[in-house]
């Protein structure tokens, strides 16, 4: 299987790449359209700001490529984040995939939500073998409130999407690659798409 | 709910574990990568790595070890100790560290915190904060509590989340291996001080130590080392402990 892990310079690549090594899978770290196109699965990490983000992927003409893509493709943290229409984040318009906005939790709860937490109301192939209520480990300042695309939920502050999901893409607010053995299990479902 | 973390530390020097770690079970207590699997397998949240080891030394034995965590464990860990540039953290970043921990380098150089949340985000900048107590004061330490400064850690610690940093690891050097309990007054303070996620270090020795840094404390997670090196508190036993005192926590 071919897995491209999307390269912009934005994010924790290696994380993602051991995960996947843990799987069994080899991933290529690439910002060429051909191998992307070409990919049966693509990652779409992420980690940082989402203004500088954005740029880098404007900077390799990614964001015109990555709507396109007609495989499963998964936005981990931020790369969700750029998913969605827009983020709050540096007033930092989105690709627009996911019909959502990310915003920032208030100061009344700890920013950001740093550490373990749980996911529920799953509904997606995604989830296949993981519990309601499992354990997933985040690190955000921005979240995307509950939305028809929503399939999975988390409570910090509020109720929000801590996964969504539309046609063939998908995106978790949560780290799989660093969420112990139900992370790879989630990790191991995407790939089996 | 987020839950609270658990966070075994370990102290690194050339490559290998420091600190006597007694460990029966395992063939090699010294080999880091083996005590990093056994304290994910056994519940840790996080795990924290503090390189000791001279700065030339340093540059030989860290990368490749942090590379091999990286390769063997599925939850998030930090590196710190020695680190003081952009170039430092990317290389550890690209090996595999989740976050890194900065402490004497931000203090001499405070923008450096605000070019690493800059270039890598918020999330995987933690600074480290060593304070001791002295006539009623808080104050800043530097090289492990041996040399005082003049800035009042809670002044610091505002500085530290204007510039970006993600969270704090406290460390209070009157506490620190005393076992007698964390800093849970100062602690408290800082919760109040700051927004950011605070680490509370120094001076576990029970199971009720750990809760009364959550509760009383106000601590977002506890950091300890000797007491689970040397299977004095089993980290499956500490969150049934704490979960039955009714803090959020990972089972």
């Amino acid at each position: 299987m071919k897995i491209a892990i999307i390269d912009y310079d934005s994010g924790n690549i290696q994380s993602v790449l051991f995960a996947l090594e843990r799987l069994g899978f080899t991933g290529t770290v690439t910002n060429d359209w051909s191998k992307i196109k070409s990919a049966d699965k693509v990652l779409f990490p992420g980690v940082g700001e989402a203004g500088s983000a954005m740029k880098k992927l404007k900077e390799k003409g990614l964001d015109v490529l990555i709507p396109t893509l007609k495989q499963p493709v998964l936005g981990i943290c931020l790369g969700m984040q750029l998913l969605c229409k827009s983020t709050q984040e540096g007033n930092t318009e989105g690709l627009g995939i996911f019909n959502a906005n990310a915003i920032r939790f208030s100061n009344a709860v700890k920013v950001p939500q740093m550490g373990w937490n749980t996911i529920y109301d799953l509904n997606s192939p995604l989830f296949a073998n993981i519990k309601e209520n499992e354990y997933m480990y985040l690190v955000h300042s921005f979240y995307v409130p509950k939305c028809e695309e929503s399939i999975a939920t988390t409570n910090y502050e509020t109720e929000y999407s801590s996964a969504l999901q539309k046609n063939n893409f998908y995106g978790v607010q949560f780290h799989p690659e660093k969420s112990g053995k139900f992370g790879a299990q989630i990790l191991s479902n995407f790939l089996a798409l | 709910m987020l839950t609270k973390r658990i966070i075994p530390c370990l102290d690194i020097k050339n490559g290998r574990t420091v600190k006597g770690v007694n460990f029966v079970d395992l063939k090699d207590a010294g080999d880091p990568v083996e005590l990093a699997k056994k304290y994910t397998e056994t519940g840790a949240d996080e795990l924290v790595f503090l390189d000791i080891s001279a700065t030339e030394e340093r540059r030989k034995t860290l990368i490749p070890l942090v590379r091999e965590v990286a390769k063997a464990i599925n939850i998030p860990f930090t590196v710190g100790g020695g680190i003081s540039s952009v170039e430092d953290v990317k290389l550890l970043l690209q090996n595999g560290a989740d976050k890194i921990s900065i402490n004497s380098s931000a203090v001499k150089n405070p923008k450096l915190i605000t070019e690493l949340a800059k270039e890598f985000g918020s999330q995987c900048v933690v600074v480290a904060i060593d304070a001791k107590e002295i006539d009623g004061q808080w104050k800043v330490h530097l090289m492990g509590g041996k040399t005082a400064t003049e800035r009042d850690v809670f002044e610091w610690a505002n500085e530290v989340e204007q510039r970006g940093a993600g969270e704090i690891l406290f460390t209070s050097m009157n506490n620190d291996g005393t076992k007698k309990g964390f800093a849970n007054e100062a602690l408290a303070k800082l919760s109040e001080t700051v927004n950011i996620p605070i680490i509370a270090s120094g001076g576990a020795g029970t199971m009720q130590h750990v809760a009364d840094a959550f509760i009383n404390g106000k601590a977002d997670a506890a950091l300890a080392a000797s007491i689970f090196h040397f299977q004095e508190i089993e980290i499956p036993e500490l969150k049934r402990f704490l979960k039955l005192n009714n803090l959020a926590i990972r089972l």
